[in-house]
């Protein structure tokens, strides 16, 4: 039921919650417009807002100057490649946790779910020892193995708990009906499947994207991603706090717009399913 | 209804991530142990030796162990406090309806998709710099002296940075288990005349409990191995005012090539975590019943 809610209450709720989305928002809004000023309005002070010269030449100088395009292609290939592979290995685990269960599914979970408490540095030397002598760092292939197992627990526990909503009624009626396995994969599960596959590629993909531990620590150029590349504007050399906005904003805007459109899904997938 | 084929099968078909998963824990985490018992450094290859627990000694009696423990701690400690109290104000507010409600939460959540890197280089340049940070200008304005963030009070400037990172995670979880507060539990409440206090502390915040939980120990296990952030801005200092466990560890391993005492520390690392995360699959265990 509607309550009434009276108007000037609710012009200061409006005025509120706007205030402290643009105060939340204002360093990604301030990085944009930084992007398209020169280095010396990038520094003066007092700073202006909007008015000042407009320019697009820092985005043609990081690519010029840094090769902006290869951190980006690395960005993609270890997010795409390691997303494929979680995909390939737990969608057939989450689908057997999920129509077969057993006694031991419910351990093996909360098992995978601790896997994913152990901090990184734990591991540190032994990855950085194993990569060394087996020529996999700075390589892609390496890091996309690590950023595959590193989420693979993700993968599997949010496919599990999508998978779980699918009626297993629905499965023996289509049966009942004389549907073979492979009619049953294709148009009983598969539809009802998509949904949750799709929303876990897309939250795997944006941890991959900014996953700034094993990145930084196993690449130095050949196989190094976007946040290894805006890592290595942290050294200062001279004025170029406008292409540091520039790169940084063609590094984030692809995964902002991702996360946007995942926002329900990612309370999920970061919640283990605990809050939905 | 299950038969021992469709048994069998699912047992072939989860067990390569289970294999993968206990391969990716078990082998690393067995060699840091080992090597935790060794003198072992980079530097000079083939004169490994057993020194038992020495390097545990080591690190835990050294007095950076102790300064990063504390900085861990209150780095952890502060941003809790920061993101659950603003997360479940600002959650409380983006609840109700207002014109633009979808644009605002989108703004809101902006902050938790950008790559750490970013973030802290924009923070650290564009926002807290001394001389042309926006800080520095509201600062000016006010005709107060702008402070230099990173080097004067450095920690605080890292956990001003993570919060901002983390409150957009506080809030959308927060908002979700908001959303799902019945309506009529509050107008009854309403009705028999509690006021907006009472409603909050004895409708709202029990019904948030466990999502504040959640979002407690969730957040607990990230910020115990924050890294690229301290890596970016302050590489740790000044001297070892920022420095965590993480860092410290990483610091120990790849700048001085201190294999055995790296590993020690990330043993030490390793049981922190262990003692959130029994909490917290305890919670999540719970739930998978219900």
């Amino acid at each position: 039921m509607a309550r009434n809610v009276p108007a000037a209450r609710k012009a200061t709720i409006a005025g509120l919650a706007w205030l402290v989305g643009f105060i939340i928002f204002f360093p990604v809004l301030w990085m944009f417009l930084t992007s398209f000023k020169t280095e010396l309005d990038a520094f003066a002070s007092p700073p202006s807002f909007l008015f000042f010269d407009w320019t697009l030449e820092n985005y043609s100088v990081v690519q010029e100057r840094s090769d902006y395009f290869k951190y980006a292609l690395n960005s993609i290939w270890l997010s795409v490649g390691s997303t494929a592979l979680g995909l390939l290995i737990a969608v057939p685990a989450a689908w057997a946790m999920a129509f077969s269960p057993t006694k031991r599914t419910r351990g093996t979970l909360l098992w995978m779910l601790s896997t994913k408490m152990m901090p990184p540095v734990g591991v540190l030397i032994p990855i950085y020892l194993i990569f060394r002598d087996l020529g996999l760092l700075d390589t892609r292939s390496g890091l996309i193995m690590v950023l595959f197992l590193m989420n693979l627990p993700i993968i599997v526990w949010m496919l599990y708990t999508y998978f779980k909503e699918i009626p297993v009624d629905i499965l023996e009626a289509a049966r009942m009906d004389g549907a073979t396995l492979a009619k049953e994969i294709v148009y009983v599960l598969a539809p009802m499947a998509v949904p949750g596959i799709a929303s876990t590629v897309l939250l795997n993909v944006i941890l991959c994207w900014n996953e700034a531990f094993w990145t930084l620590n196993l690449t130095t150029s050949d196989a190094a991603p976007l946040t290894a590349f805006i890592a290595s504007y942290s050294s200062p050399e001279g004025l170029f706090w406008a292409k540091l906005s520039a790169a940084s904003t063609m590094a984030i805007a692809p995964i902002i717009i991702l996360g946007w459109f995942s926002q329900k899904q990612l309370v999920r997938g970061l919640t283990f399913g605990a809050v939905k | 209804m299950a038969t021992q084929q469709t048994k069998t099968l699912a047992r072939f078909m989860a067990a390569p991530s289970i294999v993968l998963l206990f391969l990716w824990m078990i082998v690393p985490l067995g060699m840091t142990v080992y090597f935790s018992l060794l003198r072992y450094n980079l530097l000079s290859p083939g004169e490994e030796s057993f020194t038992g627990f020495s390097n545990y000694q080591y690190f835990l009696t050294d007095p950076a162990f102790f300064e990063a423990l504390t900085n861990t701690l209150v780095l952890v400690g502060s941003v809790l406090v920061i993101t659950v109290v603003f997360g479940v104000l600002f959650a409380l507010l983006l609840d109700q309806p207002f014109f633009g409600q979808g644009v605002v939460r989108l703004m809101v959540i902006a902050p938790f998709f950008i790559m750490p890197t970013v973030s802290a280089l924009v923070w650290k340049n564009l926002l807290m710099h001394p001389v042309s940070g926006l800080f520095a200008y509201i600062a000016k304005v006010f005709g107060l002296q702008p402070v230099d963030w990173f080097a004067d009070i450095p920690l605080l400037s890292i956990i001003l940075l993570v919060s901002w990172q983390w409150l957009p995670f506080a809030t959308l979880i927060l908002l979700t288990a908001v959303g799902s507060l019945d309506g009529e539990q509050k107008e009854a409440a309403e009705m028999d005349g509690a006021g907006p206090f009472s409603l909050f502390f004895y409708i709202i915040l029990p019904h948030l409990a466990r999502a504040i939980t959640v979002v407690i120990l969730i957040e607990t296990i990230f910020l115990l191995s924050i890294f690229a952030e301290i890596f970016v801005t302050t590489g740790g200092g000044p001297g070892l005012e920022t420095t965590n466990i993480a860092f410290l560890v990483y610091a120990q391993a790849l700048l001085q090539f201190d294999v055995g005492g790296a590993s020690a520390g990330g043993i030490v690392a390793v049981i922190l975590a262990n003692i959130v995360a029994i909490f917290l699959v305890r919670m999540v265990g719970k739930n998978l019943d219900a």
